[in-house]
Parts: structure tokens; sequence; C-alpha cells
């Protein structure tokens, strides 16, 4: 019997030594644990020409396609400040103004974003179209869980 | 039909994704139910050839 | 005491094998009537998405693949808590059952999160949080499968093997958490979450459905897996005891 309850008593205290361990490594690594960074992130703390990941919305009206035809210039927003980005290349089927997306590449030296991958982000909410439409007639153009789409 | 097999276009995305479901099931099953069923053999030819007397009672003989 | 030493190491098994043999036709019942009604929801009747289109019927099987990952870990880890203070004679026979069906959830999960990625995300695979700690799940799962085998004294590598489980298990709330704690690209929780989920009816029915399904399914293969793995410990012993006799 004591022989067991010693064996628990090492086993809890080990759980609990492995628990704060990891709790202390992931508050460290913190920074290093984000995915991407918002636009006020990169305005506050220029990581120079280091490749990064930028993440926000799609600001709305600002997606415009550049004269060579295959190049898009938008901006990503935190609702508080926006970096402009310019892309070459095919974007995900959920790219859209008012989309949350992540552009990874380098912030060029004129403050424009040169994207070499654009990923887009979608909220948890999952519901089908006609709801969505019913929601948007009864004023809830967010639908559930601020919605994403126009 | 065409049109639920095509999926709105994204037909190779989700059904590989079932595909891969279906292999992991069925095999996952399959490959078990017969590992049990040769183990099962192996054990009752064991026992068939061991001596009569150690067979009543001799389950934990291993242990001993 | 040495009765009941030997009483306890036994007759759970036995008693094991009774009820396992008991449900199996229950279990593999349930499975294929849960399964075959969520199917049918999930490919027929349930509507595609708003925003996702058809890709979100991925979710029916990449949702509860991710789901039984985790659970089958957990489940793994407190039954290795439960042999290493306890002893009971079943603890180690159940985490060398499960851990292969685990691995497969989480490659599983890992392969249709791709297969859905990349049509919505615009990318197969990105080291985020949630995709990084559910790999360290996969390798876990693995290195627990490796380690059991690698010691010559089955006792020893039980042991090894429930010591990697228990400090493998602070990766299971960095999982469900990570989409909550750093910003990812996976989304946050839709369905276990604090508000209730966000998924609409018609599509949480088919999911699960799925869920349940995907746990008889589990819960019957584990029977048959233990099982096998009980006759592999009685081979075992008999052949022991032979060569002792020689």
């Amino acid at each position: 019997m004591t022989r067991k309850k010693r064996r628990l008593y090492v086993l809890v205290l080990c759980l609990l030594g492995i628990g704060t361990g990891s709790a202390l490594t992931l508050t460290a690594l913190e920074d290093n644990l984000a995915f991407f960074q918002s636009p006020t992130d990169i305005l506050e703390k220029p990581a120079g020409d280091r490749n990064l990941r930028l993440g926000g919305l799609v600001e709305a009206d600002s997606v415009e396609r550049l004269p060579d035809g295959a190049s898009i210039r938008f901006r990503i927003t935190d609702t508080k400040n926006a970096v402009a980005v310019v892309y070459t290349g095919i974007v995900p089927d959920l790219f859209r103004e008012g989309q949350g997306v992540v552009a990874e590449g380098r912030l060029g030296a004129d403050g424009v974003f040169a994207a070499r991958e654009i990923m887009a982000k979608h909220d948890e909410t999952y519901m089908p179209p006609e709801v969505k439409q019913a929601l948007e007639r009864a004023g809830h153009p967010g639908g559930v869980v601020g919605g994403t789409t126009r | 039909m065409v049109e639920f097999l095509n999926m709105g276009g994204y037909a190779p995305y989700v059904w590989s994704s079932y595909g891969l479901g279906a292999l992991f099931l069925v095999g996952m099953l399959l490959t078990s139910l017969r590992r049990l069923r040769t183990r099962r053999d192996d054990l009752a030819r064991l026992e068939a050839a061991r001596p009569r007397r150690r067979r009543d009672g001799a389950e934990g003989e291993g242990a001993a | 005491m040495t009765t009941a030493a030997s009483f306890h190491r036994f007759a759970n098994p036995a008693r094991f094998q009774r009820i396992g043999d008991l449900l199996l036709p229950w279990l593999f019942g349930a499975t294929a009537l849960l399964l075959g009604v969520g199917l049918w929801l999930a490919l027929v009747v349930s509507p595609p998405d708003y925003q996702q289109g058809d890709t979100v019927r991925i979710m029916y099987v990449h949702v509860p693949a991710a789901w039984m990952s985790l659970f089958v870990y957990t489940s793994m880890a407190v039954s290795a808590a439960v042999g290493l203070v306890w002893k009971h004679p079943l603890a180690e026979v159940y985490a060398k059952a499960a851990a292969p069906v685990g691995a497969g959830f989480t490659a599983l999960c890992l392969a249709t999160g791709s297969l859905w990625g990349e049509p919505m995300w615009g990318t197969w695979w990105q080291w985020d949080a949630r995709m990084t700690s559910v790999l360290v799940l996969f390798f876990l799962y693995l290195g627990f499968i490796a380690l059991v085998d690698a010691f010559d004294e089955p006792a020893r590598g039980a042991k090894a093997g429930a010591i990697l489980l228990i400090v493998g298990v602070v990766n299971v709330p960095i999982i469900k958490f990570s989409v909550d704690w750093w910003n990812t690209l996976h989304q946050p929780a839709s369905v276990f979450r604090l508000d209730g989920p966000t998924i609409h009816s018609s599509m949480l029915w088919p999911l699960g459905l799925m869920a349940v399904g995907f746990t008889t399914w589990f819960a019957a293969v584990a029977i048959v897996r233990m099982k096998a793995e009980l006759a592999e410990r009685r081979i075992r012993a008999i052949r022991i005891a032979q060569i002792g006799r020689e």
C-alpha cells in the first residue's frame, strides 16, 4: 500500500515538474511560436531585410491588378495599421477583400512587402450559404463570429 | 451524379481524404483480425503439444 | 499473498477476454451503422460551406481523426500511469495494442489536413504551432512503438514506454490550445469551445456521427489487438517454460 502511494506521489511530482518546465519554456519562446506578425508588429519593430510572415485582413477596396497582368497589389491591415503588399502568382481560392491572409516574404526599404507566398485564413464558423444569406438579411453581416466575406 | 462526384471542383482533395480514411479503417481492422487469428492458432498448437498434466490450472506457469 | 497476486495477474485478462468477446459484435454493429449514416449525411445530405464549398466535407474525416489521435494518446498515458503505480496487468497490453492505431489516426489527421489546406489555405504544410505539435504527437507514437520493442526484457520496454507516454502528455494541452495561445494559420476550435459550437447543425450531425463511429471502431480494434497481444504473451510464456524444461 505504501509503495503504491509512494509511486503515485513520485508520478504526480514528475507531472508537476514536466508541466511547469514546459510552461516556462513555451512562455520564453512565445515570440518564436507566433506564425505571423501583424502590420503593427512589423512597423513598430522593423526586422530589416529578413524573411517574415505578415498576417491580417485584406483591406477593403485595396486589391488592384498591376499592369504586368500577373501581379497584384493590396494592403494587409490589422484595423490599426496597414502594409502594402505586392505578389506575383496565383492566390488561394479563399483570397478576397476582408479575408484573413498570411503573406510570406520581405519588407522592402520602400515599405512595400514583397510576398513570395500568399496563404488564406478562414475562421472557425461553418454554415450553409443559405444560412449565411439569412443572417445577412437579418442584419448580421458578419455571420455568427466575426465573419469575413463581403 | 456527375455533380456529386465532382465535389464542386474539389474532387481530388475530398475523395482522396475519404479514400485514405477508408484505407486506414479497413486496413487496420483486417491486419488486427489476421494477427489475432495467427496468434490464436499458434497458441492452440503449442497448448495441444504440451504434456496433459500441465494444462489444468497451469494458467500462470510462464510467470513461475 | 502469492495467491492473491497471481489471481490479480491472471483473473483480469481472463475476465477481459470474456467481456471483450461479449462487446465485439455490438461494437462492430454500431460502427457499421454510425459510419454508414455518418457517410450518407457527410457526403450527400449536408450542405457545402458558404466559404469553403465542398471541401468542408474533408472535415468529417479530418476532425474525428484529430480527436481520436488525442483521445487515444491520452488514454494510453492514463493506462501507463495506472500500470506504473498499480501494476495493473492490462495497462501495458492496452498501450501496446492502441499505439499503432493512434499513430494511424494522427497520420490520417495530418494527411487530410494537407488535402484540405492546399485548396483552402493555399499550402500543403506550414510550421505553425498547431501543425507542428500534431507532428510531434505522431513522433511520440512512433517513439513509443520503437522504445517498447527496443528491450530484450518486455517488462523493461513497457516501463520505458510508459515513462515516455507520461512525459509526452504535456503535448496534449499544447495541441488543443495552440490555436488560442499563439497566432496560427489553423483557425481556433469550432466544437469544443466555451460559447458553444460555431458549426451549423446540418454539419454538426455528420461530424458527431462520424466521431462516435470512429470511437466504436477504435474500441473494437483495440479489443481485437489486446486479445492478440495477450495470446502472444501466453505463447512467449509457454516457450520460456519449455526452454526451462529442456
